[in-house]
């Protein structure tokens, strides 16, 4: 397989990886004090007050490094008109017929959409958990936006980690995926097939 | 306490020992008998070696102004013009921890036995598993729980369950001079607060009554209150407390099935892979670049499906 189109700048990868590697370490000790049935994860982090006191750090730095990388593919995800036809086509995408779909550029409708709502996710896990983190905002707020807060956190957390088991599992499912954000190449097949338009508009260059 | 005298506890999803029936004990506080000396709070301070810093005067005979990691309970004055009979009335709670019968410290509270229930209706924090995240804090429908500056632990009144587990009433009960703290089974507590009421009641306070909210169940520390129709002119006693509804959402149903839908989305994915299959690219079939296609003159292209 001849990998020959840079899909991704090794900037750009690395980014990445680190907001994903930061997403699994404030995941987990997150989900270690969502529910009592995965308290057990605090022990990955030296026990229930160190998951404490490190997942609002893992948090923000998520956080900052996300922002730099929104701030990157931001251009890149502006839905038009052809993506809300591609999102009414759900059957389609989920049973592979991508002939059938409309033009896809960069990014597919499904990509643009999980951006949006990681940003949207993002915004509300760091304001909320602002309003949460007692050792140094606990004074500041009254009970009735911390309990809001507390609820707002649970559920963007919770709309966060199910997007990303569904980015993961589309990085599995669309095979190139993974190696065009290690390796940052994809081969002009990958790209003619998943990135029609985009596969234009790198050729007109 | 013995261990199978914890009923409850935190952020465990299976039953607590239940089989042992000891009654359930509570303090009641007299606020027509207290005097506001304070006796309580020094007592509280000694049993429980605490020694809080000395603060500022704020204005009030709050002393100190507020609760805190190290002070459990404090006496609250509030002023209150009755505008039946013109009277000025000082009205002074002892407050700190209800020990409330649904607990929403212990609701809230994400690390397994950091907070339990005893059988005798207890509420006590076991600071050795307490993480300080202050979730106890959020979910107290009384706000009581207080993190200390210097070990980030949550404390409050344990209502000296060292004491009571070897037959003691509280320091407070023990100390206090005029007898407004009485310390029992909560049903003699109950029907001494009963002939309290009718005792005011005959004085002129007709809307004297226990304080003792079902909205949390009902609590092992309960008020003699003149005006139990009223609860907020002692220092903001909430007049209906519950569990707030956020803390409900927050902890209860939707967390489960949280879980239940990541899981699903998991599975989803695992049988979409089986049913379907990966979205491969068949690199044989890639036309590769659309230039023009060379071919060597000597090569002769043979296709047995082209007709001729």
């Amino acid at each position: 397989m001849k990998h020959e189109i840079q899909r991704y700048t090794p900037s750009e990868r690395s980014n990445h990886w680190a907001v994903a590697i930061l997403f699994f370490l404030a995941g987990l000790s997150g989900l270690a004090l969502f529910h009592p049935a995965l308290f057990w994860l605090s022990s990955l982090f030296g026990g229930g007050v160190w998951t404490r006191i490190l997942h609002p750090l893992l948090g923000v730095a998520m956080f900052v490094l996300f922002l730099i990388m929104a701030i990157r593919f931001a251009g890149h995800n502006r839905l038009n008109a052809n993506d809300r036809q591609w999102l009414g086509q759900m059957g389609d995408v989920l049973n592979n017929r991508e002939e059938r779909l409309p033009e896809v550029g960069r990014y597919n409708a499904g990509q643009k959409l999980l951006f949006w709502v990681l940003v949207l996710c993002m915004l509300v896990l760091l304001a909320s958990g602002i309003v949460i983190w007692r050792e140094y905002f606990g004074q500041l707020f009254g009970v009735g936006l911390i309990r809001l807060a507390a609820v707002a956190h649970a559920l963007a957390a919770f709309v966060l980690v199910t997007s990303i088991i569904v980015h993961i599992y589309a990085a599995i499912w669309v095979k190139g995926s993974v190696d065009a954000m290690l390796t940052g190449k994809v081969s002009r097949a990958w790209a003619r097939k998943h990135h029609p338009g985009w596969f234009k508009e790198i050729g007109r260059k | 306490m013995a261990t199978q005298d914890i009923i409850a506890r935190s952020a465990t999803t299976t039953p607590m020992p239940q089989v042992r029936q000891p009654g359930e004990v509570a303090k009641l506080i007299d606020t027509s008998k207290c005097i506001g000396c304070k006796a309580c709070q020094v007592a509280c301070s000694e049993w429980n070696e605490l020694r809080d810093e000395v603060g500022s005067n704020a204005g009030t005979y709050d002393n100190p102004n507020d609760l805190s990691a190290e002070s459990w309970t404090l006496m609250r004055f509030a002023e209150y013009e009755n505008p039946d009979s013109g009277n000025l009335e000082w009205l002074i709670r002892k407050d700190g921890c209800m020990h409330c019968a649904e607990p929403g410290c212990l609701a809230a509270c994400p690390s397994p036995g950091a907070i339990v229930k005893y059988a005798n209706g207890i509420v006590d924090f076991n600071q050795d598993k307490c993480i300080g995240c202050g979730y106890c804090i959020t979910g107290c429908p009384f706000d009581i729980p207080r993190i200390s500056q210097k070990d980030k632990k949550a404390y409050k009144c344990t209502l000296c369950s060292d004491r009571v587990a070897v037959g003691l009433e509280p320091a407070c009960v023990k100390t206090c001079p005029t007898g407004a703290i009485v310390f029992g089974s909560k049903e003699d507590m109950q029907v001494h607060a009963a002939e309290r009421i009718v005792d005011l009641k005959e004085r002129g306070f007709a809307n004297a009554g226990l304080y003792d909210p079902d909205g949390v169940g009902g609590t092992h520390v309960m008020y003699v209150l003149h005006h139990a129709d009223q609860p907020s002119l002692y220092a903001g006693l909430p007049d209906a407390p519950a569990i707030s509804p956020l803390v409900s959402l927050w902890k209860g149903v939707a967390k489960p099935l949280a879980l239940l839908a990541m899981g699903a989305t998991v599975l989803a994915g695992f049988f979409h892979y089986v049913r379907v299959g990966p979205n491969r690219v068949d690199e044989e079939e890639d036309p590769g670049e659309p230039t023009v296609h060379t071919v060597d003159p000597s090569v002769h292209v043979v296709d047995p499906n082209k007709q001729p």
